[in-house]
């Protein structure tokens, strides 16, 4: 047979995802969703609509800083428009003492433990590589670029939990575990596949959760699997499930699941979210060049705020709850481009701070020399000042 | 005949003619297919040349390599892309421990004709891992040869002799000079073998050398010299390992001072090694210390930083006014 670089007929789901809300926005009664559901039903209305709202209030937020990028006030905007519910309902289910391990497209997530957005801001604005202390921020993690590296990062981080005795205590208010979210494109990354093998090998406490988008860039997902991705966990020993992650109530319902499992000492949990990237990768993208418009339209009619809202309507939600959200919704986008456009370039000395936690001869030596320098090089640097400037490598 | 390309242009152009020299070449990397490379440096080859030429590979850097390792063995000859420099990481493994030593455990009786292109520095206002310079850790793995053209016109020769040659080639491709125009004299007989030193400015009073795109800052420094009174001769590495010594030796035996740039950290650096054996070999020709200009040895900063990170012709200036004041 001749390589086959033709990719298989797009068929990465199961032929029913556990789904608990239609894309016309009514709850799903079926042998998968029965499970879920009492959860669902035990919801109060208020946290109903706050789904609903953080997705709207995402939504607005990737409009603003799309916005920002075009006006050059941002380097880059990495936009999740479409993803807001296998975000929002995850996010959701973690507990207060969770540990969160984003990728990079997790901006809601992290408003929902605590982060500021601006945090965010800064990082595709060119000022900071992340720069936050997740105990400060609901434990939600800085962004780790390198594709699928987090995946690794968090199993350690579970380790720990598991070493400290931290979960399964029989408390499930002081039980900790980890949530860590990644692309279908990273399951083609070794760090992944050692993550689940470490994960599973120690039977940590954690969450594997995958935004199957359906690209990475301007790759398909076919090309990075033949077998719906989430049975890959399968074959690691993990217990897997596939959700309609365009279902805000499916997604928070099976990953409280999966967490409360690991939480309590059962091992490792994954979960494969099918999703869809509806815009660019990033700003610097131009999907039209390899994706068709019938799949945008597909899922364009799948949308995760329209379902949420059209059940929330039909539960009899107050017209002023979506009038008040719309307002403020814009105040938000307002407050971030405020505050965006106020953030401060990074001192000079954000070049060398923290390249080591303890004094490091190299680095104070150069930190000297460009102090020296930037003061004017005339005598700053003369090589006979006695002060060995560059003299002996300083490197600048 | 002569064009005036772009670099990117230039790469696409070599790749292509590299594709047509020999069949078993194969390009190989994260979105060079249908998306034509993120830097659009693979544009229409897919197109022309088919699936089973240019492959768009699942998202893994150990992966890309370790295969194209395979597909040497099988007589072919793999180009990868690496898509960024900060994400050849995954991939080290496979090209220090394997792809360098491959022909040496052989003991010869296999090559491995694998080129591995990497676009690579800053100057592009870039988020993390998308600026960085990693060409020292490859030029200090025996069995590699490390090189990186900088103008378009040896872009264009570069990437066709690194597909030929036997051995497993590190090609960084100087991704702030991608947009660069330069004329580009496709007569094959002005082709400047891969591994030669080049002289791009003939001068007097201090050697200047760098690689990849510190090569245009050098010469923006030799022209501001110049209206200071101070004669500056440009040299081009172009190949990091092995290093051609001949050309800096004969500069520097004629102006007495040599000064190295290059984006990358300079602790343990090809500047380094470049600083070392000319005082090793050119010590009573040196009329000053060879000075080295370089990144800071930290992590590459946040791009709003990266003008304060990054040497530019003031920061050579400033090494050549030291040089001179010897
Ligand atoms: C190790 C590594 N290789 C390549 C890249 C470049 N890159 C950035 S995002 C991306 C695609 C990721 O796809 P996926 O994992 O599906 O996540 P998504 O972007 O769709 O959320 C690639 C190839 C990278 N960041 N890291
Ligand atoms: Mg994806």
């Amino acid at each position: 047979m001749p390589l086959s670089t033709a990719l298989p007929p797009a068929e990465t789901g199961t032929a029913e995802p556990v789904r608990l809300l239609s894309p016309e926005g009514q709850l799903v009664h079926s042998a998968l969703s029965e499970e879920y559901l009492p959860v669902i039903e035990a919801l109060p209305d208020e946290r109903l609509e706050d789904f609903h709202r953080q997705m709207v209030l995402m939504r607005r937020w990737d409009i603003e800083a799309g916005n920002l990028q075009r006006q050059g006030q941002l380097a880059l905007w990495i936009p999740s428009h479409g993803q807001e519910a296998a975000q929002v309902g995850s996010a959701f289910a973690a507990k207060p003492q969770d540990h969160v391990f984003p990728a990079y497209r997790e901006h809601v997530v992290g408003k929902i433990r605590g982060l500021d957005p601006v945090r965010i801001m800064a990082i595709l604005r060119g000022i900071d590589h992340g720069g936050w202390d997740p105990r400060e921020t609901g434990n939600f993690h800085i962004y780790v670029l390198v594709i699928g590296a987090q995946s690794l990062h968090a199993t350690g981080y579970a380790m720990g939990i598991g070493l400290d005795g931290a979960s399964g205590t029989g408390d499930p208010d002081r039980d900790e575990a980890v949530l860590v979210y990644f692309g279908d494109g990273a399951t083609s990354q070794g760090d992944v596949n050692e993550a689940m093998i470490f994960a599973a090998s120690y039977q940590t406490p954690q969450v594997f959760f995958l935004q199957n988008n359906h690209w990475a860039i301007s790759v398909p997902v076919e090309r990075q699997s033949r077998t719906p991705l989430y049975l890959r966990a399968a074959g690691f020993g993990i217990p897997t499930t596939q959700i309609d992650g365009n279902d805000v109530l499916a997604s928070y319902a099976v990953t409280q699941s999966a967490l409360d499992a690991a939480r309590s000492g059962a091992g490792p949990r994954f979960i494969e979210a099918l999703t869809y990237r509806m815009g660019a990768h990033t700003s610097s993208d131009d999907p039209t060049k390899y994706r068709e418009n019938e799949e945008l339209a597909y899922w364009g009619a799948r949308d995760p705020i329209t379902r949420m809202e059209a059940f929330l309507r039909g539960r009899g939600a107050s017209e002023s709850y979506f009038r008040a959200l719309a307002v403020e919704a814009e105040e938000f986008a307002a407050d971030i481009r405020t505050r965006t456009l106020a953030l401060q370039p990074p001192p000079r000395e954000r070049l060398f701070r923290h390249a080591y936690t303890d004094a490091h001869p190299l680095v104070d030596e150069q930190r000297a020399w460009l102090e020296r320098y930037e003061a004017g090089y005339g005598d700053a640097a003369a090589p006979d000042t006695g002060a060995a400037p560059a003299e002996d490598g300083a490197g600048a | 005949m002569t064009e005036n390309l772009t670099m990117a242009k230039a790469l696409n152009a070599g790749l292509r003619a590299a594709l047509e020299q020999d069949d078993r070449v194969l390009l190989m990397g994260e979105d060079i297919g249908r998306l034509g490379g993120v830097f659009r440096v693979t544009e229409g080859l897919q197109r022309d040349f088919g699936e089973h030429r240019v492959l768009d590979t699942p998202l893994a850097e150990a992966g890309i390599v370790g295969s194209a390792i395979g597909l040497a063995m099988r007589g072919y000859r793999p180009v990868c892309e690496i898509q960024f420099d900060g994400f050849i990481y995954p991939g080290f493994d496979q090209i220090t421990s394997s792809l360098a030593k491959m022909t040496y455990r052989h003991d010869g009786s296999q090559a491995f004709p694998v080129v591995i292109r990497v676009p690579y520095g800053g100057h592009i206002g870039a988020v993390e891992h998308h600026q960085e310079s990693p060409e020292a850790y490859f030029a200090h793995t025996a069995g590699l040869r490390v090189i990186s053209p900088a103008t378009s016109h040896d872009a264009y020769w570069m990437i066709q002799e690194a597909v030929r040659s036997n051995d497993p080639v590190m090609f960084f491709e100087p991704k702030s000079r991608y947009w660069q125009r330069g004329d580009v004299d496709l007569d094959a007989a002005s082709a400047e073998p891969m591994h030669r030193t080049l002289r791009v400015r003939a001068g007097t009073d201090v050697t200047v050398l760098g690689h990849g795109a510190m090569v245009a800052t050098l010469l923006q420094a030799a022209e501001v010299a110049a209206s200071e009174g101070s004669s500056l001769e440009v040299l081009d590495l172009r190949s990091l390992s092995p290093i051609d010594y001949g050309p800096i030796l004969d500069s520097v035996r004629k102006t007495g001072r040599l000064v190295v740039a290059q984006e990358a950290p300079g602790n343990v650096s090809v500047g380094s090694e470049v600083a070392a054996t000319i005082a090793e070999r050119a010590f009573y020709s040196l009329e000053a210390p060879v000075l080295r200009v370089s990144g800071f040895d930290t992590p590459f900063p946040p791009a709003r930083l990266e003008d304060l990170y990054l040497p530019d012709a003031d920061r050579v200036l400033e090494a050549v006014d030291r040089s001179l004041a010897y």
